[in-house]
């Protein structure tokens, strides 16, 4: 994976695969403190005890299309390039949450990527039936985008409609800028 | 933290309403991106995005566009599924933004399958 938002859009997708109906994203940079954290925040079926001590190893998956598990083990390696920490967070029924921080100016930080496109993507193909939740702050400048807002004020106009989702993602792409993210 | 202001929601809602659109559940074609750690790290997510920017651009409003999990062939991804109501779907593998906008328009627009880029019809055929 080249950049953080192509590590979030594969977490993300696990979330919807565990069945989540909200799933949240935060971004929080901080370059006084030197540190850039995200959490990912799903309600969906959740891992046992047993399982999450699994979920780092490369070669366990509860898939049955192939053989290995590799979307949380390299997001947990791209922490550790950057002498950052990778925790993992679930409760059967209840959900799942997955946090990793980075040294801000490690050298090999991952870059943050094209978040507007991970987030266009995910609403373009999952945005009728699952609410996403993305909050971007940067050294305390900060928006969230919020698809139950965005619904309620398109009132009974498909989020997924091209004309909506090209806006969005101008939308998304100006508020990164205006906080000083470069994508 | 502010919430993200959309301005201009109102204007692209009355646009919409216009062309009287409702996408909900009147599809006539769906495409799958599959969207596994394999495929994002090929470049679906890429693909994902042009697909969508071109059925902007073609005002198309029968397409229906969702993701899935690895299919478990990672050595072909990106790989995508086009389903046409009535018609077997079709795999295709190792695609591109180009090739994308391609299968949309003689594929899904025109119904002529792109046989190079194809990697399965139904889900026992195989060419």
């Amino acid at each position: 994976m080249q950049d953080l938002s192509l590590h979030i859009l594969d977490i993300v997708e696990n979330s919807i695969e565990a069945g989540a109906k909200k799933i949240k994203i935060i971004i929080n940079e901080n370059t006084k403190k030197n540190i850039l954290t995200l959490q990912i925040k799903d309600n969906g079926k959740g891992m046992s005890k047993k399982t999450l001590t699994k979920v780092l190893d490369p070669f366990y998956t509860t898939k049955k299309t192939r053989r290995v598990g590799l979307g949380l083990s390299m997001l947990a390696q791209a922490t550790k390039e950057a002498e950052g920490k990778f925790a993992i967070k679930s409760k059967i029924g209840k959900g799942t949450t997955v946090a990793a921080t980075f040294v801000y100016s490690h050298i090999d930080r991952k870059p943050i990527g094209n978040m507007a496109e991970t987030i266009i993507g995910l609403v373009a193909a999952r945005g009728l039936d699952v609410v996403f939740i993305y909050t971007h702050n940067k050294n305390g400048n900060g928006f969230t985008f919020d698809t139950r807002y965005i619904k309620k004020e398109l009132n009974n106009i498909s989020i997924t409609h091209p004309d909506v989702l090209n806006y969005l993602k101008k939308e998304i792409q100006k508020q990164l800028k205006s906080i000083g993210v470069s994508t | 933290m502010k919430k993200l202001k959309i301005g201009d929601l109102e204007k692209i809602r009355e646009k919409v309403r216009r062309t009287a659109t409702l996408r909900l559940g009147k599809a006539r074609a769906k495409v799958t991106v599959h969207m596994g750690t394999c495929g994002i790290a090929a470049g679906a997510r890429e693909v994902l995005s042009a697909l969508l920017k071109e059925i902007g651009k073609a005002k198309l409003k029968d397409v229906i566009v969702t993701t899935s999990g690895c299919a478990g062939l990672c050595s072909r991804e990106p790989m995508a599924t086009v389903e046409i109501t009535g018609k077997p779907p079709v795999k295709y593998g190792d695609l591109t933004a180009t090739k994308i906008k391609k299968i949309l328009h003689d594929h899904i627009v025109k119904g002529n399958i792109v046989n190079d880029y194809a990697l399965a019809i139904g889900s026992e055929r195989t060419h």
